[in-house]
C-alpha cells in the first residue's frame, strides 16, 4: 500500500532515481589529460603547492602520483573502463612542524578539484574529539565526527593517542574499530588522514594491522635543511608585511645553524616562534624612540641586532660559523 | 480536487508523492545544509495530525556540510522502527525563523490504515468531531 493509486505526471520515480547525481567537477567527456586538468584547475593547486611549500620533494612526488591516478581514473571513467575507487586514506609522519597539517588542507583541495571527496573541507580532531570518557559514549561521540567529516577529509592529528596498550580497557580501540569500518565502506564518503611522529606512528600501526593495512599511502616528512628554513623564514615574513633590513638575514642564518642543534627544535614552527619574538623586540627598540617619526621602511624591517638579541646567541660563538 | 486515495498519510512535503527515492531525499538534505539549517530524524507511531513532537532519532546534526551522514542515520533509524513513520526535519536557528523550515516523511508502515472521524452530539443541535488513527487503538509498539 506503500505507493498511491494515482499517477503523477511526469517521470517516475525509478526513472529519476536513475539519473546520476550532479558531481564537483564536470569532467565528462574529456578525452586527454589536459582537458581534465583545464577542467578541475588542479594544476593550479599542484603550482601553488610547489610554490607555497618549502622543500618536502617526496611528498609532493606523492601527491603528483595521486593526481595522476586520479586524472587517469577519470579518464578512464570517460571511457567506461570502470575501475574501483582507489583507496586513499593516508598517513604522514614527521617530525613536529614539519607541515603535516598545512599539506593536509592542500590535500583536501586536491581531492575536491578532482572530484574525489565532493564538499574539500577538513575535520581536523584530536583523540579527545573521538573517545569518549565513559562506556557507551565513545561510539557516538566517533560517529558525530565522521558525519561531521563526511564528504571532505578527516584529519586525525597524534593518531597514536588512539591505541593506548598500557590500559586494556581504553575506550581508544572502540573508536578505532568504528574508523575502520567507515573506512572501509564508506570510501567515497571520506578521506581519513592520520598525522604523527614517525616512531609512534610505527607502533601504533604495528599493533594496528587492520588500521595499516587500509592505508594505502604512507607519506614521510623530511626534516627541512637550513637553507629551506632560511626560505621558510623569509616567506613568513613577507606574509606579515615585513623583511630583513640587511645584515638580519645572516644573522638568522647563523641564528637557524645554532637553533637546529639544540634540544626541542620544532622546523618551522620554530621558525616562526623566533620571527614572533624577533617582532617582538623590533617593536621595544622601536618603542623606546618616543619623539621619532616612523616611516614604513622602520616599521617593517627587522634588525641584526633583534635577532642577535636571541638566547641561542648566548652560547658563545659555533666554531663552524664565522 | 486532490484526493489521497490508499489512506497515505499526507504530512509535511512530498507527502502526496511517491515515496522519496535515497539521491531524491539526499537532494533536499544538500538544500538544506546548504541554507545552514540542523537536520533531525524523527519517528512515530502515532501519526495523529496533532501529535507534532516526534521522538528524535540520535542527536540533531549540526555542523554537517554532507549529507551522506544524514542518509546513514536515515537508514539506521528505519532498520530500527521498519513500521514507523520516519521524518526527516531542518530546523532554522536564525533569529526570527527559530522554527523548522522543512518536514518530509522518508518512512512509513507498508499498512497504513487510516483515520476515522467520529461523532459526538453535544449541547443543543452542536456536533463535535474526533478523528483517530486506527492503528492507534493497539498500544504503542504493536501499531503497525
Amino acid at each position: 500500500m506503500s505507493t498511491p493509486l494515482y499517477s503523477i505526471p511526469g517521470s517516475t520515480p525509478a526513472a529519476s532515481a536513475a539519473e546520476p547525481a550532479p558531481t564537483t567537477c564536470a569532467t565528462s567527456g574529456a578525452r586527454t589529460v589536459g582537458e581534465v586538468l583545464a577542467q578541475s584547475q588542479v594544476d593550479a593547486v599542484i603550482e601553488e603547492l610547489d610554490h607555497d611549500l618549502v622543500g618536502l620533494a617526496p611528498v609532493k612526488t606523492r601527491i603528483r602520483d595521486i593526481a595522476a591516478l586520479l586524472v587517469i581514473d577519470k579518464l578512464r571513467t570517460n571511457l567506461g573502463l570502470q575501475a574501483q575507487a582507489p583507496s586513499l586514506h593516508m598517513s604522514f609522519t614527521g617530525n613536529p612542524g614539519t607541515g603535516k597539517t598545512t599539506v593536509a588542507l592542500r590535500m583536501a583541495q586536491i581531492l575536491f578539484r578532482l572530484g574525489y571527496v565532493r564538499k574539500g573541507h577538513l575535520v581536523a580532531v584530536t583523540r579527545d574529539d573521538l573517545v569518549g570518557q565513559y562506556i557507551g559514549h565513545t561510539a557516538p561521540k566517533t560517529k558525530e565526527v565522521l558525519k561531521r567529516a563526511m564528504g571532505g577529509v578527516l584529519f586525525i592529528d597524534e593518531a597514536y593517542y588512539l591505541y593506548r596498550p598500557e590500559n586494556e580497557r581504553d575506550y581508544g580501540q572502540e573508536a578505532i574499530e568504528i574508523l575502520l569500518q567507515v573506512m572501509e565502506n564508506q570510501r567515497d564518503d571520506l578521506v581519513v588522514i592520520l598525522a604523527g611522529y614517525k616512531e609512534r606512528m610505527d607502533t601504533f600501526f604495528r599493533s594496528n594491522p587492520g588500521m595499516s593495512s587500509r592505508i594505502a599511502h604512507h607519506l614521510e616528512f623530511p626534516d627541512y635543511s637550513a637553507a629551506e628554513l632560511l626560505a621558510i623564514g623569509e616567506r613568513l615574513l613577507k606574509q606579515q608585511n615585513y623583511r630583513f633590513a640587511p645584515g638580519a638575514r645572516e644573522a638568522f642564518a647563523e641564528y637557524l645553524e645554532r637553533r637546529l642543534h639544540q634540544p626541542h627544535f620544532a622546523n618551522a614552527r620554530s621558525v616562526r616562534n623566533a620571527l614572533d619574538r624577533a617582532r617582538l623586540r623590533q617593536a621595544s627598540r622601536l618603542f623606546a624612540d618616543r619623539n621619532r617619526p616612523f616611516t614604513a621602511e622602520d616599521l617593517s624591517s627587522i634588525n641584526d641586532a633583534d635577532i642577535r638579541a636571541s638566547r641561542v646567541f648566548q652560547g658563545g660563538p659555533v666554531t663552524s660559523s664565522p | 480536487m486532490m484526493t489521497n486515495t490508499g489512506n497515505r498519510l499526507t504530512q509535511g512535503q512530498f507527502a502526496f508523492l511517491p515515496d522519496l527515492t535515497d539521491a531524491q531525499i539526499t537532494a533536499q538534505i544538500e538544500y538544506a545544509l546548504k541554507h545552514n539549517w540542523a537536520v533531525g530524524v524523527e519517528y512515530t507511531d502515532d501519526p495523529h495530525p496533532r501529535n507534532t513532537y516526534w521522538e528524535m532519532f540520535g542527536n540533531p546534526m549540526f555542523d554537517l556540510t554532507d549529507a551522506a551522514g544524514i542518509l546513514a542515520e536515515i537508514q539506521s533509524c528505519r532498520k530500527t522502527f521498519p513500521n514507523h513513520y520516519v521524518r526527516v526535519t531542518a530546523f532554522d536557528s536564525t533569529r526570527g525563523w527559530e522554527t523548522p523550515r522543512m518536514s518530509f516523511i522518508v518512512n512509513r508502515p507498508t499498512k497504513e490504515p487510516g483515520f476515522g472521524l467520529a461523532r459526538q452530539e453535544s449541547d443543543g443541535r452542536s456536533l463535535r468531531y474526533r478523528i483517530s488513527s486506527y492503528a492507534t487503538d493497539r498500544p504503542e509498539g504493536e501499531r503497525y
